[in-house]
């Protein structure tokens, strides 16, 4: 058939709302994109776990650390769903790690920040996956199957992060003012982050036009930004917290809360690998790889030793 | 190559349910597989069962083919209860 109509088909079949599996035909960019697009996204999750991991030693009491353990533990999960949907696309997950590994591959910038304080622990689950959230549950109705089903298992798991997140940080802004000032700091520090993570404005974004005919993404950056802001700012009201934009205000016609512009020469630096922390996390990946080779030899020569014994 | 081979996941629910897919994971052998597919897709109590399954063992139909190839099912619409006639007033049948 020809390609012509093989895309013809292929449009037809997501504008129906059909859902694309990893043996059917596919353009070539669509394939692609994803690949880059889920790649990235398992990355994050891998990535996701150094800054919570940087705390689990010092969580202020069995209850934190038992619900941050498992949070963490969690992301290794997600990463591991999202690397397994992407293998279905022809790549190899070897390939794939070696990417992030070697720096050639991307990863969510919000990660290349430092976590100072324990509040930290506490905005992170509330804003970071708060804004994780927002955009899994738009990537749970996307058009290529193994995604979404991965999206779908992710967003329930998440709804834990988040509240655990903000417990802590509702518990810290009721505390001693020392308390109440150290999450207050953590959110100043966290809250712009948290809005780049939606991405450049659709106008800056190179790949979002195709993303969106190809329904891998039912939503703009920016549609998805202002969601998650309307969401969280009576949140942050509810525990006596503000955000650092002066700019902010309600929008009683609309309906909206309007924001400041964001600083996207920060973003863009930090993408470039200018962050406080790219150095560091992919340092510390790369450890983690190296000191757990004698885990993957070990269990390899015990299969084949198994192997030639049968 | 990744590490190790590459195995389909297979829950069930609760006893009785059917095992439908979760999802894939690499590991040297079964009794891994078994305990990767357990940390991985059975955190919070999804499953009572795995199956794991390696991949390269799955026989499939092609989807480019799924028309033809499930084609001999779809009419014969003698086969759904729809299609017969039952007198009026006539209940339980
Ligand atoms: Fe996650
Ligand atoms: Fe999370």
């Amino acid at each position: 058939m020809r390609e012509v109509q093989l895309i013809k088909q292929f449009e037809e079949r997501i504008n129906n709302g059909e859902s694309i599996e990893p043996k059917d035909w596919m353009p070539e960019k669509y394939r692609k994109q994803l690949i880059r697009m889920m790649s990235q996204h398992a990355h994050s999750e891998i990535v996701g776990m150094l800054p919570e991991g940087n705390w689990i030693t010092r969580a202020p009491n069995l209850r934190r650390k038992l619900a941050l353990l498992a949070k963490v533990q969690d992301e290794a999960g997600h990463g591991l769903y999202i690397y397994s949907a992407t293998e279905t696309l022809g790549v190899d997950r070897s390939d794939l790690i070696e990417q992030l590994l070697t720096g050639k591959a991307k990863y969510s910038s919000i990660f290349n920040y430092p976590t100072l304080s324990w509040a930290d622990i506490g905005v992170i689950g509330w804003l970071v996956d708060g804004a994780a959230i927002v955009n899994q549950t738009m990537l749970a109705k996307g058009s290529f199957g193994p995604y979404s089903r991965a999206m779908i298992r992710i967003c329930k798991e998440e709804n834990f992060h988040k509240k655990q997140g903000f417990e802590i940080v509702a518990t810290l802004a009721k505390g001693t003012p020392e308390q109440k000032e150290m999450v207050q700091d953590a959110v100043n520090r966290w809250w712009w982050p948290s809005l780049m993570m939606f991405g450049p404005h659709d106008s800056d974004s190179p790949n979002s036009e195709d993303l969106m005919k190809w329904k891998v993404k039912l939503n703009s950056n920016d549609e998805l930004r202002q969601r998650f802001v309307d969401l969280t700012i009576p949140q942050a009201k509810a525990v006596g917290l503000t955000v650092p934009d002066p700019d902010l205000k309600y929008n009683e016609e609309t309906g909206h809360w309007e924001f400041g512009e964001i600083n996207w020469e920060e973003f863009w630096n930090v993408v470039k690998g200018n962050g406080l922390m790219n150095k560091d996390r992919l340092r510390a990946r790369n450890k983690a790889h190296e000191e757990g080779a004698w885990v993957r030899e070990a269990a390899r020569a015990y299969a084949e030793k198994r192997e030639t014994a049968n | 190559m990744s590490e190790g081979i590459l195995w389909e996941v297979f829950t069930q629910s609760k006893n009785g349910a059917p095992f439908t897919h979760a999802g894939s994971l690499h590991a040297a052998d079964e009794e891994m597989a078994l305990q990767n597919a357990r940390d991985v897709y059975t955190r919070r109590g999804e499953a009572v069962n795995i199956w794991v399954v390696k991949s390269e063992e799955i026989v499939a139909s092609s989807p480019g083919e799924s028309g033809p190839f499930f084609d001999p099912g779809n009419d014969k619409a003698y086969r759904h209860p729809q299609f017969y006639k039952v007198p009026k007033g006539v209940r339980g049948i």
